[in-house]
């Protein structure tokens, strides 16, 4: 069932001009895609794996559109090629709504190990990241989204187990 | 006939359509047989060109023609579900199968083997997959685009390459003239 936080972040997507958006699920993000399923403005194409979505992403790009990916952190085990040769080496902008599994609140041990590596990996690769941790800290989604169409790059917004617990 | 070959038959069908192209040998042998703005030349990520040029048919209206390989196809599989599921009769993927990684050394691919990828794209759904022989391959390809549906060519071919340079034009360029095209009116 969606929260007014998951209506939140497809509003926040729709007021940033957001108009194509893939996907791989994640628990937490489960509201999120169902609301993203019933906004018309939004093309929303699921992907298998993301390193697919992000070629769905890129070539939506070029072609006139605002792309964002939503996913797992652990796909970022997936996807470190294709955010080197084909996001940042072409330039093209891409916000990444990405939910933190593995931290604390997590049920699932397993998920602890990329967690481990998560911000590892986004600093490695020079990608701007922001972490959700409260509520509140939603408020700065549309900045965050802004500014990722202001440089030309993708994106990281982490969204905790503490964030989605707290959603309301 | 050899890639190479089928790419020069192509050059008349293929010269002021949209194009993406396949990394390596694909994009450079087309680089130099007819450069065009209207080409998308993928300098890495091995797979996504299918992808790529599938995100570019569902975000407006103009024809795509995404050329990739066997062995790209192999790594990225799945994208033939996702083009089947939402289908785009503006998007044509044309598949030249030369049952090898050409790029790297001309090693075998599985679609040289027991693997029909035609087989794989019918049975991800899609509903218009033609497998064809390397002279008839821009025929194939002349009558996809003016059907205006949906299609996967296989083209079946010979293995090797022929030695052309890396291309050296800067990526953003080659995407900033590429969007150009893909903007321009008429």
């Amino acid at each position: 069932m969606a929260t007014a936080t998951d209506r939140q972040i497809i509003n926040d997507l729709l007021g940033n001009g957001v108009n194509f958006v893939t996907s791989v699920p994640c628990k937490q993000l489960a509201g999120v895609i169902e609301v993203l399923e019933e906004t018309d403005e939004i093309l929303h194409v699921p992907a298998n794996k993301e390193d697919e979505g992000m070629g769905l992403c890129a070539g939506a790009f070029m072609g006139g559109k605002r792309p964002a990916i939503i996913m797992q952190n652990t796909a970022l085990g997936v996807v470190v090629n294709t955010l080197a040769t084909l996001i940042q080496f072409y330039q093209i902008p891409l916000p990444m709504l990405i939910s933190y599994r593995g931290e604390v609140g997590e049920p699932v041990a397993c998920q602890v190990e990329m967690a481990l590596h998560t911000k590892a990996i986004l600093n490695q690769l020079n990608i701007p990241t922001y972490h959700f941790h409260r509520a509140d800290d939603l408020r700065e989604l549309p900045g965050i989204l802004q500014h990722a169409q202001m440089c030309a790059k993708p994106v990281a917004i982490l969204t905790d187990a503490s964030f989605w617990s707290a959603a309301q | 006939m050899i890639r190479h070959d089928i790419l020069k038959t192509l050059i008349p069908v293929i010269s002021d359509q949209l194009v993406v192209c396949n990394i390596g040998a694909p994009s450079q042998e087309l680089f130099s047989l007819d450069d065009q703005p209207s080409n998308f030349y993928m300098l890495g990520t091995m797979g996504l060109a299918s992808s790529i040029g599938f995100g570019l048919a569902l975000s407006q209206d103009k024809p795509v023609v995404a050329i990739d390989g066997d062995g790209s196809v192999l790594t990225n599989l799945a994208t033939l579900s996702t083009i089947a599921n939402n289908p785009r009769d503006n998007f044509i993927l044309l598949i030249i199968d030369n049952g090898s990684y050409g790029s790297t050394g001309d090693q075998p691919t599985y679609a040289g083997g027991k693997t029909s990828l035609a087989a794989v794209a019918q049975a991800c759904g899609c509903e218009n997959v033609v497998e064809c022989a390397a002279e008839d391959t821009a025929e194939a390809l002349g009558n996809a685009l003016s059907a205006g549906r949906m299609t996967v060519i296989v083209s079946k071919c010979e293995s090797g390459n022929v030695k052309v340079p890396v291309i050296g034009m800067n990526p953003v360029m080659i995407r900033e003239r590429f969007m150009s095209e893909v903007a321009r009116q008429g």
